[in-house]
């Protein structure tokens, strides 16, 4: 570690209208050094990082990238320097191969110098990341596809690697191999900004945090001498209360899934097979599992929104549902709140009041004889906005005018206070901050208490550790057989999600050279 | 055998504009722009070929006047659906209107001007063989042109970092945004590049075809082009080999009585279209294959978002 930090930044300002994205934000990031930029939603990591990365322009401040004054107007030009930059939503084309997604993320010069294809495997054996440069990436699973991203940046030989939220689309096994990784390449010299809100991967991984709330730099630290709750009142700026899972004993099972197979829509879908699950009264079951694993399909099966072959297939409360869609099965006290919340949850450009009417119209008098009761569902809206203290103008505000935290708690209530005997939520906190995330936990223990079957989909494993009474694993499809969270590790589950997504890729790459060959 | 011989010959001069106008259009979905204003563009290239060789005498001069008509025609549509970022189908259906309806005000001046028949670009011995030599040796420049443009294309496509960069922007514009590459710009160059082919089918038509300018002559060509760019899957080669069959097809309706075809010309001119709808059943029922060829951003209008 030498004297002159490879990236400084001093009094970074940038507004957008109407809201202070960074305020005077300084600090320094040392050479290979692994430096944690840490914050809730909305804290402005991503802003910063942009600045960084040549995408966005601060207001005003300045920085310096080894020693030298530094303002990039476009990403190729933070490159040339030698930053690379992993994004949060990665930058491939599917319908491409690896080589050239390779080929389209560096530039004219550099994807010319030498045998490309020799230096991407050697490369990639360097830092074991294994990557065939002659699949599709459409067919590849996220993980593999971050590899690419990872790859394509080290190509170019960076000095400052920027990693935007790397491991929320990650296995626990995936995130060990990531970091050796990172840690291979910070004794290389290299530095890594890396960005997140989850405190024990930067516990163990960084040897330095800068912390920012609402924009502003609130302290640095060395996030191993930290826990991780003082490193989260650091960040949310106020001590968090977890919610504590204390529930009665099980009741009689209320929705129960068996032998569902079913084949995706999609293009790079997952077909679901032998789904086989039971859910009680008062339980909470989690089901854990990588993104695109078939918990879209599974949601889409739950719901109704695709029908099953048999009746028998789901049953509520011992009476077959499987053959029916969202609104008979809504009409028999079952309510959902999918992973998306603008356009699938929620109506973006609908008021939360009208939002109100499309699930609980039914259940809560909302609409009579084909008129809407204004009346009514303005009530219902607004004992939502007040109950769960969602922060919004009025309930005649549009969904999309609030933020995701809000929105998502606005959904959340809106299905429980319909008091369902079945809830099915899929990715109930994602993109929501500390506080909110607790709150909506709390909902849903006291739902279960109240002796409904809660069903919670995530990729979250601390939140599956923190509410569900049972965990399962979903893996290319198929669901592992359910077991109560005391006896679980975060390794057992990760096995799972990772050991069987092995198999059905061999065979998934297998049908793929034989399309691909024809 | 003088029979299948004008049969052929009237194949390869059926095919040729939709050969142009398809490989443009091809180029620009590829990008991800859907514009259905091929026939527009076709027919204000006709007009403008003939009034350019016309007015110089020169038929190069034509033909470079009606593919920049094209050009000038696509230009104007990536100003209303890539700048102002208007709703793609719509615009296209205008563009047809309004081609249709500009190239009929041009043409008031020339209905009824002929021009001497397009010359032949004979190869000498070659094209004297029987049969094969006024086929293969015997054909006009536009003809070989066309089969030129066809195979640069599919080269430029698939062989070069340029067509790489195009792929991607018409596959996901937001990552080949956020990687860096500028997709307006590249829609533009793509879109113009299909106005111009567009352009060069219909001076085809209005120079080689019938050297004569009357209204809507196009008469639906450029409908039968867009359709032949999904019938191909997207694939430069199958465009070539789909304008033959399609140019096939148009040739059958005329020669059918001569042929002793029981076949009304109406069946025989809905043909190409049912066959569009057939292939594309078929090539959806295969995923994987769909998605490799079709752009994914076709139609979608770009928002830049940083």
């Amino acid at each position: 570690m030498s004297g002159v930090p490879i990236l400084k930044l001093d009094r970074i300002t940038k507004t957008f209208p109407g809201v202070v994205a960074n305020e005077n934000v300084s600090f320094e990031v040392g050479q290979g050094e692994i430096h944690a930029l840490l914050g809730e939603n909305g804290a402005g990591k991503s802003t910063l990082v942009k600045m960084i990365y040549g995408v966005q322009k601060p207001d005003s401040g300045e920085m310096s990238f080894m020693g030298e004054p530094f303002a990039p107007s476009k990403p190729s030009e933070a490159r040339a320097k030698g930053i690379g930059m992993v994004f949060q939503h990665f930058l491939l084309f599917e319908a491409l191969t690896v080589y050239e997604n390779i080929v389209l993320g560096l530039s004219a010069a550099e994807a010319k110098t030498g045998d490309l294809r020799q230096r991407i495997i050697d490369v990639s054996t360097t830092y074991g990341l294994k990557v065939d440069p002659d699949r599709l990436v459409g067919t590849l699973s996220v993980g593999e596809r971050q590899r690419i991203e990872i790859v394509r940046c080290l190509l170019s030989e960076p000095k400052l690697l920027i990693m935007d939220e790397p491991t929320s689309v990650l296995t626990p096994q995936e995130v060990s191999v990531l970091f050796q990784t990172l840690r291979r390449l910070a004794s290389e010299g290299c530095s890594i900004l890396y960005i997140s809100h989850k405190l024990e991967e930067i516990r163990a991984l960084c040897s330095k945090a800068t912390v920012l709330r609402g924009g502003k730099l609130v302290g640095s630290c060395d996030p191993r001498q930290e826990t991780a709750k003082s490193l989260a009142e650091m960040m949310i700026g106020a001590t968090l209360n977890k919610p504590v899972r204390q529930l009665p004993a099980p009741g009689e099972i209320r929705l129960k899934v068996q032998e569902l197979f079913m084949e995706s829509e999609e293009q790079f879908g997952v077909d679901l097979e032998n789904i086989t699950m039971a859910v009680r009264a008062g339980e909470i079951l989690g089901i854990a599992g990588v993104a695109g694993n078939g918990q879209t399909e599974l949601m889409e099966a739950l719901i109704g929104e695709r029908a099953c072959r048999f009746g028998r297939q789901i049953q509520l409360d011992g009476v077959d549902i499987g053959t029916q869609g969202p609104r008979e099965r809504r009409a028999r006290g079952m309510c959902f709140a999918p992973e998306e919340r603008l356009g699938h949850a929620a109506v973006p450009g609908m008021a939360l009041w009208e939002n109100t009417l499309l699930s609980a119209g039914k259940t809560n008098d909302l609409a009579r004889g084909g008129l809407i009761s204004l009346f009514n569902a303005n009530r219902f809206a607004t004992k939502v906005v007040d109950d769960l203290k969602v922060k919004t103008a009025s309930v005649k505000s549009a969904a999309r005018s609030l933020s995701g935290g809000n929105l998502q708690k606005f959904i959340m209530g809106r299905e429980i206070m319909q008091n369902p005997k079945v809830l099915i939520a899929s990715q109930p906190t994602w993109g929501v901050d500390a506080g909110a995330a607790a709150a909506i936990h709390g909902i849903l223990i006291d739902l279960a208490k109240g002796g409904t079957a809660v069903v919670i989909i995530s990729q979250d494993l601390d939140e599956l550790f923190t509410i569900s009474t049972r965990i399962s694993v979903i893996a290319g499809g198929y669901l592992f057989p359910s077991q109560p969270t005391e006896e679980l590790t975060v390794e057992k589950l990760g096995l799972a999600m990772g050991g069987r997504a092995k198999e059905v890729d061999a065979a998934k790459h297998a049908a793929n050279a034989e399309t691909a060959g024809a | 055998m003088d029979l299948l011989l004008n049969v052929l010959l009237g194949v390869v001069v059926a095919a040729t504009p939709l050969v142009f106008a398809s490989i443009g259009e091809l180029v620009a979905e590829k990008s991800g722009v859907l514009n259905l204003g091929v026939e527009g563009m076709m027919i204000v290239g006709a007009i403008a070929a003939f009034a350019g060789t016309v007015a110089s005498g020169s038929y190069v001069v034509g033909i470079l006047t009606g593919a920049l008509a094209g050009a000038a025609m696509a230009a104007l549509f990536g100003v209303l659906t890539l700048t102002l970022m208007s709703n793609q189908v719509a615009c296209g259906l205008a563009l047809t209107l309004f081609g249709l309806g500009l190239s009929a005000l041009i043409g008031q001046a020339y209905s009824g001007v002929s021009l001497p028949q397009f010359p032949r670009l004979d190869i000498p011995v070659l094209s004297e063989i029987p049969f094969v030599g006024p086929l293969i040796f015997g054909q006009d420049a536009l003809v070989y042109l066309s089969f030129a443009l066809v195979a640069a294309v599919a080269w430029f496509l698939t062989r070069t970092r340029a067509g790489l960069v195009l792929r991607a922007v018409g596959e996901n514009h937001d990552a080949a945004h956020g990687i860096g590459y500028p997709v307006i710009a590249i829609r533009y160059l793509a879109v113009m590049f299909g106005g111009a082919c567009a352009g060069l089918g219909g001076a085809y038509l209005s120079l080689v075809q019938t050297p004569l300018w009357v209204e809507k002559m196009t008469a639906g060509r450029g409908w039968i082009a867009l359709a032949l760019v999904v019938f191909a899957s997207w694939r430069p080669l199958r465009v070539l080999g789909g304008a033959y069959l399609f140019g096939g097809i148009t040739i059958m309706q005329l020669h059918s009585q001569a042929l002793g075809l029981k076949i009304d010309a109406q069946i025989l001119s809905m043909l190409p279209y049912i066959a569009t709808i057939v292939v594309l059943v078929v090539i959806s029922r295969d995923r994987v294959k769909m998605k490799l060829n079709a752009p994914s951003c076709l139609g979608k209008v770009f928002y830049a978002t940083s």
